[in-house]
């Protein structure tokens, strides 16, 4: 029992370290002095300013479509990866197809950033909104194909078999049985895949050119000048987005998850 | 018969070939083309000489005729100024340094918080979970924005400290800017890719084998080194690559949580790259770190592979 303590007292602590900061952020981005460290009174001003300010509401609309662009190719791309990794066993090139897949996943930011460029320089591409955007598909695919993956080594193929059995072609087979039983993988995958890009300021960095400024190579120019509550007001609303996401992407998980399980209660109490 | 059911089994079998060939291939090219392609060019281009144009390099070679021409121009002088300059030696070594010392302290804070989160009841795991992703599905430089304003030096540590009375009013953290405010966020920061591979390996753990040594006399911290921690070996290996490999190149945290003496390579990229405009140092600054990295990498698919 003296272990149950430390453990309390250990993911206490863990969690106060993890949670304590972005407390602190959201708090302050209604503070009404322009200070940040010292406590004025709560106000919604900085929210106004944020609203007003031009350059930061462009650099949003660009983030949130290069966002859905690349997470949505993304998606696509590494849902393919990962059936290719688990069902296809023996191609030719599988070793290197698999390390593409784990490579990115830790690669330093700023090689993957300089590298692309390089590309686009290379191919004689003007850098700007689709250079970003292929930039964090490529990124983000390898994400979206783990996901995708760890839930594909789970799957019971027996259903896929029923059908494949009964004549229905492997395509239909894929998107009537497969698809819908790995959805909440693969929407997983694409949340992942979205908050991935709308994090990124490394790679975008390296890539963007001009009219193709993301927020946080916005926020992060702001952030080198100084502190300001504003940037406080906009981080707030990208955490609330991100918690209302999360919180309904887990909802919509844990429905389908009780429906399956209900289904296959139903099953098993229907056979004889 | 037999020829008439292949006949008519032949448009399906030979669709569904296509599609299993477009399942591999597409992907497959695309990282050829965006991923492996990009480092063959920065190769190329670390070993061209600089120019003030646009792109800021002169081409190494022009078209595959020129392939001869090409042998003949390359120089590795980007690397030669690599190492004649004691700085550059100096931003590795110490971007390593860095590396190591914050992947022992995330194993430090992070093994007896998976480990806590493993032992705990079985109904309050999802959320133990979620609550360690969720800081992680926030941004990245948010969480580094959110450290400027505690760590200052009339920020809200200062304040804390002063408001108990561990610090005059007059004193100040003089934690900004230095390597400690460094750590800090690189711990902060990869928190959860830490966590995560740790649990993942210790709640898989036969919680039996325990037991048997306790009934066997092993008092329970040298069942830890003797069960727990071989057997969490995977998870550590796999926590501490993923720590280890993007932390040596890091480049936000440093730049802003560090001071102008934390030297790190991930800041000198950037530096060469945006500040001096200088394309092909820039590029043999990558490819070095890359090579460094070549090592652990490897380890990290290995990793991999054998999980999978």
């Amino acid at each position: 029992m003296k272990s149950s303590r430390f453990d309390a007292t250990v993911l206490t602590l863990g969690f106060a370290f993890l949670y304590i900061p972005i407390v602190i952020l959201v708090i302050y981005s209604f503070n009404a002095s322009k200070l940040v460290t010292v406590w004025g009174g709560f106000s919604l001003n900085w929210y106004r300013t944020m609203w007003s300010n031009q350059g930061l509401m462009d650099a949003a609309w660009v983030t949130l479509r290069v966002g859905v662009l690349s997470a949505t190719i993304g998606t696509v791309l590494g849902t393919l990866a990962a059936l290719s990794l688990t069902r296809y066993q023996r191609f030719y090139g599988r070793t290197l197809f698999s390390g593409m897949i784990y490579a990115p996943l830790v690669m330093p930011e700023v090689i993957t950033g300089l590298s692309m460029l390089l590309l686009f320089v290379a191919l004689n591409v003007d850098r700007g909104f689709w250079t970003v955007t292929i930039a964090h598909t490529t990124f983000t695919m390898c994400y979206v194909a783990i996901v995708v993956q760890s839930r594909l080594m789970t799957f019971d193929r027996s259903l896929e078999e029923a059908a494949l059995d009964l004549g229905c072609p492997p395509v239909k087979t894929f998107f009537k049985i497969t698809l819908p039983l790995i959805f909440p993988a693969v929407l997983a995958g694409w949340m992942l895949a979205f908050t991935l890009s709308l994090d990124d300021l490394v790679i975008a960095s390296f890539n963007t050119g001009p009219g193709a400024t993301t927020l946080p190579i916005k926020i992060y120019s702001q952030v080198r000048l100084g502190v300001t509550p504003e940037i406080n007001a906009i981080c707030t609303i990208l955490i609330g987005l991100v918690t209302i996401g999360v919180i309904l992407a887990s909802l919509t998980t844990k429905r389908t998850e009780m429906r399956r399980i209900r289904d296959e209660h139903d099953a098993a109490r229907a056979e004889p | 018969m037999a020829s008439a059911s292949a006949t008519s089994a032949h448009p399906s079998a030979h669709r569904s070939h296509m599609a299993r060939w477009l399942v591999v291939a597409v992907p497959y090219l695309w990282l050829l083309l965006f991923f492996v392609a990009p480092f063959l060019i920065i190769f190329k281009i670390s070993l061209s000489d600089t120019a003030i144009a646009m792109p800021p390099y002169t081409p190494v070679f022009k078209g595959f005729d020129a392939f001869g021409d090409f042998a003949s121009k390359l120089d590795l002088e980007n690397y030669l100024f690599l190492t004649s300059d004691p700085l550059y030696i100096k931003a590795y070594l110490s971007s390593l340094r860095i590396a190591l010392i914050s992947t022992f302290l995330l194993l430090l804070i992070g093994y007896p918080m998976a480990l806590a989160m493993a032992r705990a009841p079985n109904s309050l795991r999802p959320t133990l979970v979620m609550l360690v992703i969720l800081p992680f599905w926030t941004s990245f430089l948010i969480r580094v924005y959110a450290w400027i304003g505690i760590l200052k030096p009339d920020g809200l540590l200062t304040l804390l400290l002063q408001a108990i009375g561990f610090m005059g009013p007059d004193d100040q953290v003089q934690i900004f800017r230095t390597d400690i405010a460094v750590f800090i966020g690189m711990v902060y920061s990869y928190l959860p890719f830490m966590v995560l591979p740790l649990y993942a390996a210790l709640e898989k753990m036969d919680a039996t084998l325990l037991e048997a040594a306790s009934d066997l006399g092993c008092p329970p911290w040298k069942a830890f080194w003797k069960i727990t921690f071989p057997l969490s070996l995977p998870g550590v290996i796999a926590g501490s690559m993923i720590c280890f490999i993007p932390i040596t190149g890091e480049f936000v945290i440093p730049d802003l949580l560090g001071g102008a003496d934390t030297l790190m390579i991930g800041k000198t990229l950037w530096t060469e790259f945006f500040g001096n405009r200088d394309w092909p140092l820039a590029s043999a600054v990558a490819v070095i770190l890359l090579i460094l990295l070549v090592v652990p990498i490897a380890i990290f698919q290995n990793q991999q592979k054998r999980v999978v």
